[in-house]
């Protein structure tokens, strides 16, 4: 069963089209890597299947629902990490938990266990009383994934989740992204690292707006001849004419 | 209920904001202690150049009579109207009172006699008050001599007419009187205006509303969450500043508390609605900032705080019946004062609760979770 469908989806500003009529579909628990350069059209696609940008033409399903039509429904369903650290940093780990948790509707009862459940999957508990704003980056990306899944969702947005981090933090970072997809999220993530886009079930490679390649990292890996998804993606993006922002 | 939650969210930054907290108690007590008593349009010490031609035992007794005033301090006598001129010129005097030869013998043959008031009106107020102050102990002076001349009983003589003003409500036009409970009103403006102005955008430069506005949050929630906590910041300030004005100014008011905080709470209603609304609008805190400053000017300014809005030109007025402001200026100022109950003041309370919906309406409509 898919939990994102688009057809034909498509945003122009004025006379530049960002995305340009995608056709895609992401199967429940997939791990799905959604790449292309800078300018590629990624964020873009992204803000309009979490309905935080109306698309121009097209329409999209995320969880089964219509993201024009029922866009309240389908934030219900979705966890969104942003590319930008958007947590309260006046806020403790704690009390964003609990701000977010309440927004989502988990039962007031269950969000101090919950809390305390993601503080041990991240090796966090003494930092429940931390202001966000003193921890170091790589913390701060794990709090954001952890709070956009904190309400169960069906599935998680991250944009460039791992931005500006050590590898040993990525690696650790996409312990978690299995870890969810274990319990059955669908990961739908953006990425620029292509060590990161081997470690997705399927993989999409975006250029000018449109989808030029979406396979298995194996398969795409083949196809192109290449030894590495960091080869399929050159060359792949070799081929844009639009430069980046 | 979300609300719950983001009301918890607003409190706690409020309160662990270093600033905020320490304004909200500052800014009333500097407004209220220091605004009434400073800078308020007493005219005193007004510096006066004589120039006495006559120098007759009428004149002696008038300058002693003005000197005995209190508004004026003699700054120099002067030979003649030119050199007086050149004392007001170098900011040795502001006034200048000249006495023409024969004044006393005229004032007491004739009963009527001239002198000549000249005001510096750089400070059209200090100008224009102060001449009036002068003809005042002038007219006051004429009547004295003329009593004793023709004594005759009090309101009796033929061809006189003699006003009394009565002053209602303010009987000694005191300045406080008038222009604390206005102040109040000015208080919750630049706070429960300002503060929401400034809140929307500064999550939009953090970023965090983004985290927001991909949730289920509702408008109505979102921007209600916005309210709840400046509206019980303004009825806080409210009680400092009544608390300030019983204590400091002796002004109880005469009416009924119930009526000015009922009227308070719909004025911060309005008022933050659309320091709100502002903040939809705004991309960045600067621009919230100017956008607001220019408003609450224009609000302050026309409302009647400082210049009577009948004394205003036909489409001043016509502007003040759209500002909030000035409803609730005189909604405060005819408790204090007159004592009106709340059926006085229905009229201000309609408008408020107008002013109230279209505010928090538009605050809710721009509110835009997508783009």
């Amino acid at each position: 069963m898919n939990v994102i469908e688009t057809e034909r989806l498509t945003k122009r500003f004025g006379d530049f089209v960002a995305v340009d009529r995608l056709d895609f579909q992401v199967a429940r628990g997939e791990i799905f890597g959604f790449l292309g350069a800078n300018g590629a059209g990624k964020t873009t696609a992204m803000r309009m299947l979490c309905g935080l940008s109306v698309p121009t033409s097209g329409t999209a399903r995320v969880a089964g629902f219509d993201i024009g039509r029922q866009t309240e429904s389908v934030k219900k369903s979705i966890g969104y990490m942003s590319q930008k650290f958007s947590l309260y940093d006046d806020l403790t780990v704690a009390e964003n938990f609990r701000l977010f948790g309440g927004i989502y509707g988990v039962p007031s009862r269950e969000i101090p266990s919950r809390t305390d459940e993601m503080l041990e999957l991240l090796d966090f508990r003494s930092e429940k009383n931390t202001f966000v704003k003193s921890l170091p980056l790589g913390w701060k990306q794990k709090l954001s994934f952890s709070i956009a899944i904190f309400h169960r969702p069906g599935v998680v947005f991250l944009d460039e989740p791992t931005g500006g981090v050590d590898p040993v933090s990525r690696r650790r970072f996409w312990e978690l992204i299995y870890e969810a997809s274990d319990r059955g999220i669908t990961v739908f993530a953006t990425t620029h690292y292509m060590d990161e886009a081997e470690y997705c079930h399927r993989a999409s490679i975006m250029v000018d707006g449109r989808i030029e390649a979406l396979d298995t990292p194996a398969r795409l890996k083949q196809a192109h001849g290449a030894a590495s998804m960091d080869e399929v993606f050159r060359n792949l993006a070799r081929k844009a004419t639009r430069r980046a922002d | 209920m979300i609300l719950r939650y983001l009301l918890e969210k607003e409190f706690k930054q409020i309160f662990r904001n270093r600033f905020l907290p320490r304004i909200i108690f500052a800014f009333p007590c500097v407004a209220l202690l220091v605004f009434p008593l400073a800078a308020n349009f007493e005219v005193r010490d007004i510096r006066l150049c004589l120039v006495d031609h006559d120098r007759s035992h009428a004149s002696s007794r008038l300058v002693r009579k003005i000197a005995a005033s209190g508004y004026f301090k003699l700054s120099r006598q002067a030979p003649d109207h030119r050199s007086a001129l050149s004392s007001v010129e170098s900011d040795e005097s502001d006034m200048v009172l000249q006495i023409p030869p024969g004044f006393g013998r005229d004032l007491v043959g004739t009963g009527t006699s001239r002198v000549t008031i000249s005001a510096n009106s750089v400070d059209g107020v200090k100008g224009g008050i102060g001449s009036a102050y002068l003809s005042g102990v002038v007219a006051g002076f004429a009547d004295e001599i003329r009593q004793e001349i023709h004594p005759e009983p009090a309101g009796a003589g033929p061809g006189r007419i003699e006003t009394v003003p009565r002053l209602r409500f303010n009987p000694h036009l005191r300045y406080e009187s008038m222009m604390v409970p206005a102040l109040m009103v000015m208080l919750l403006t630049m706070i429960c205006g300002f503060l929401p102005a400034l809140n929307i955008v500064s999550e939009k430069e953090k970023g965090t509303i983004e985290q927001i506005n991909v949730t289920p949050v509702g408008k109505s929630t979102f921007i209600l969450s916005k309210l709840l906590p400046y509206w019980l910041i303004g009825l806080l300030v409210m009680s400092i500043g009544l608390v300030i004005a019983r204590l400091v100014y002796g002004l109880v008011p005469l009416g009924s508390l119930g009526t000015i905080y009922l009227f308070a709470c719909l004025y911060i209603l309005a008022i933050s609605g659309f320091g709100l609304a502002i903040s939809n609008h705004s991309n960045t805190m600067q621009q919230a900032m100017f956008v607001m400053f220019f408003f609450v000017m224009v609000f302050n300014l026309m409302s009647g705080l400082f210049t009577p809005v009948s004394s205003m030109p036909e489409w001043a007025q016509a502007t003040t019946r759209i500002n909030p402001l000035s409803y609730f200026i005189e909604a405060m100022r005819c408790v204090y004062l007159k004592g009106s109950g709340f059926r006085d003041l229905q009229p201000q309370f309609l408008a408020l609760c107008a002013c109230a919906l279209v505010m928090n309406g538009w605050a809710v409509l721009s509110y835009r979770k997508t783009t």
